[in-house]
């Protein structure tokens, strides 16, 4: 590690060097101005197959603009965070780095370890282009600290058309009522109604899901932005962790432990009906060559008024003081932010672009559905992860996991909930 | 040497205690905050319930693993033949790395694809083997798992205590009409103390550090039945963020452990130096 310190620390002489020459050599002669390449490291965790295809869009578009890609995947997003925080403390930083458009780097913002985006925001116009759920997120004590690549929203509905049609299912539901009588009917018809991965992160979002659509953007606002316990202990969100373990019954027994992909599988095959799950869930679809519309429907919720719950990547651009890097950094979230790189990204991300000004129509069906949805601020809302600390957020997760698994009351929820929201804020 | 060891184990140790005192989240952080977050440990459910967890699946690890250890060493032990290719059979689970053997296992207990599936399509059409998806049997899948990795690592070092047992005693036992069982209970089994102490002590360093076979075997599930306190360390290090309490929850492993492993160590010491004796 050592040795590799000094190694850059050389390179970066020997670049402010040759950038201290350019000028010189401009002026005896007229050499061809071919700058050197900027180089950049980029840390992030995309390495499945329609993710690493998706960031070499980045690359690619990153390389035309006369960048030089380092490219830095860690598996697993935890894993990956957890390296580009021991590089920024160990003083060998990356260039760019990933991580949810959360509060997931509030900290290190507030240590002062981020470079921020200011001027690229400004010539981008992110004020005025971005949802104001990621201004939230990235514009933290007035100044833009990440770059948004993405929008994910992770409670979307996914069904199979053959099943729906077993199990003699014509519309998509209206209400949450109206979705439980057709989780009742694909159980008749011998499916499983739904696709279900017993996983604590995928209770989560199923969890999530129903919060909004059954209690509500403003219960959900008071009881995760607000911290409002009495909301917590209201009869309302009684009710939503009621309509939430009725979900249960539709699962199958071989839902624990099972991973997101091998859930939607089921739906592919129409093995199942329906599963609630990110819309990264497509690429899953796509890859068994079946196309939204014709072979598998979509929609984020109940009726023309569901909210959207936004969530995301960014990257963020670690402080160093080296021009060249600041530039490298620079260029790179222009490039990443930028119309044509975001469409190219999205449609092999599953994601939606993060700004309306993109030509939608290389998009599949439920991404152009989302990015009309995006069109109506009152509809956009926050996932959790933007409105609580990650250890807030994993408590919570505990309390959930054990209503969903235990046979526990939902008044001992109510409790439990209230417990972890007050233990976990310092 | 020294040095590195004391900067490598005694520093980062100091470090970590340090850190415990702290209301450190994503950074360490210098600030002190008594044992505030000792406190939110012990109020914490899934940290209480992962000690818990760590105390049952010890004890039948370890007894179990020591059972059928010491049962294939006496088997290998009656001149089989082909005993070669049997010692490398038990011992080649504990060569594998659980990330994987865990998967199959994961495969094997899932109701819907593996033993049950199975014993269904053959006809038993009431054959329950779910353990894997219930709350109150999960930890049990995981002993299962577990002992078949390393009861062969046992299974090496008591089969090596039993060939340093003098032939002298067999034949002075059959001469006395001793049956065979009780020779190996009542005379060789003490004469194995070392092999068994040292085997405890691998073991039990085995049960702390369980991390590997629960997150590729259940994760923690289902809900938080099978949650062990390494993960729990792991979880709050990383995903959650939360340097303070993860580190709280180290010392606390730390101390236990030392709290059990110590005497161990004495005692098998006493042993040792009273065999050469």
């Amino acid at each position: 590690m050592g040795k590799g310190r000094i190694r850059t620390r050389g390179a970066a002489v020997t670049c402010a060097l040759a950038l201290a020459a350019a000028p010189a050599a401009r002026a005896g002669a007229p050499a061809p101005a071919v700058a050197p390449p900027l180089k950049a490291t980029v840390s992030h965790w995309w390495t499945s197959g329609g993710e690493s295809a998706a960031i070499r869009q980045f690359a690619d578009a990153f390389t035309r603009a006369g960048g030089q890609w380092i490219d830095q995947a860690v598996a697993g997003a935890d894993q990956s965070r957890a390296s580009t925080i021991n590089r920024i403390v160990g003083g060998n930083a990356p260039v760019a780095a990933q991580f949810n458009t959360s509060k997931q780097f509030r900290d290190i913002v507030d240590q002062g370890l981020l470079n921020n985006l200011d001027d690229v925001a400004a010539r981008g116009n992110w004020d005025r282009i971005l949802p104001q759920t990621i201004i939230d997120a990235i514009k933290i004590n007035g100044h833009y600290y990440a770059a948004p690549v993405d929008i994910h929203m992770p409670a979307w509905f996914f069904y199979s058309k053959s099943a729906y049609a077993k199990a003699g299912i014509a519309a998509e539901p209206a209400s949450f009522n109206e979705f439980m009588s057709q989780l009742d009917r694909l159980k008749r018809a011998g499916l499983i109604p739904l696709a279900f991965g017993g996983q604590v992160w995928q209770e989560k979002i199923l969890f999530d899901a129903v919060f909004v659509l059954v209690g509500g953007p403003e219960l959900y606002l008071r009881i995760y932005r607000d911290r409002d316990l009495k909301a917590v202990q209201s009869p309302a969100f009684r009710d939503v962790l009621v309509k939430f373990k009725q979900l249960r019954a539709y699962t199958d027994p071989g839902a624990p432990g099972r991973n997101w992909n091998d859930a939607t599988a089921l739906v592919v095959s129409g093995r199942a009906g329906v599963q609630i799950m990110g819309d990264w869930a497509k690429g899953e679809f796509t890859s068994a060559g079946q196309v939204a519309g014709r072979d598998f429907g979509c929609f984020p919720g109940f009726g023309p008024k569901a909210p959207y719950m936004v969530a995301g990547d960014a990257f963020v651009f670690p402080k160093t003081g080296k021009p060249h890097v600041v530039r490298a950094q620079k260029l790179l979230a222009t490039v990443m932010t930028a119309p044509g790189p975001q469409v190219e990204f999205s449609a092999r991300k599953g994601s939606i672009p993060i700004r309306p000004d993109v030509d939608v129509s290389k998009l599949d069906l439920c991404a152009r559905m989302g990015i009309a949805i995006m069109a109506d601020k009152s509809r956009q809302l926050p996932n959790t992860e933007m409105l609580l600390d990650p250890d807030l957020n994993g408590a919570l997760q505990d309390v959930l996991t054990n209503y969903w698994n235990r046979n526990e009351t939902p008044e001992r929820a109510q409790q439990a909930f209230a417990q972890a929201m007050k233990d976990n804020t310092w | 040497m020294a040095a590195t060891a004391l900067g490598a184990y005694v520093l980062t140790l100091l470090w970590t205690a340090r850190v415990s005192l702290s209301s450190s989240r994503i950074f360490p952080n210098g600030d002190f905050v008594g044992l505030g977050q000792y406190e939110r440990l012990f109020r914490n459910a899934r940290w209480l319930l992962s000690l818990e967890n760590l105390a049952i699946y010890g004890a039948l690890f370890i007894a179990a693993c020591l059972v059928v250890g010491f049962l294939l060493a006496v088997f290998i032990d009656q001149q089989v033949s082909g005993e070669g290719v049997l010692r490398t059979v038990f011992l080649y689970p504990y060569a594998m790395s659980f990330v994987a053997t865990g998967l199959v296992w994961q495969w094997m207990l899932n109701p819907e694809l593996g033993i049950q599936q199975v014993a269904r399509r053959l006809g038993l059409a009431h054959f329950a083997f779910d353990w894997i998806v219930r709350q109150d049997m999960v930890l049990y899948t995981i002993v299962i798992a577990t002992v078949w990795q390393a009861s062969g690592l046992v299974m090496a070092l008591l089969l090596s205590g039993l060939r340093g047992i003098d032939g002298e005693l067999w034949k002075a036992a059959r001469i006395d009409g001793i049956p065979k069982w009780r020779v190996y209970v009542s005379i060789v089994l003490p004469m194995l103390w070392p092999s068994v102490s040292t085997a405890l002590i691998l073991l039990f360093v085995m049960v702390v550090k369980l991390f590997d076979a629960v997150v590729a075997m259940t994760q923690g599930g289902p809900g938080t039945a099978s949650e062990v306190p390494a993960k729990f360390i792991m979880d709050y290090l990383f995903g959650r963020a939360n340097v303070g309490l993860a580190s709280a929850a180290s010392i606390v492993l730390l101390l236990t452990v030392l709290g059990i492993v110590a005497p161990l160590y004495y005692a098998r010491g006493r042993a040792l130096q009273r065999g050469r004796e």
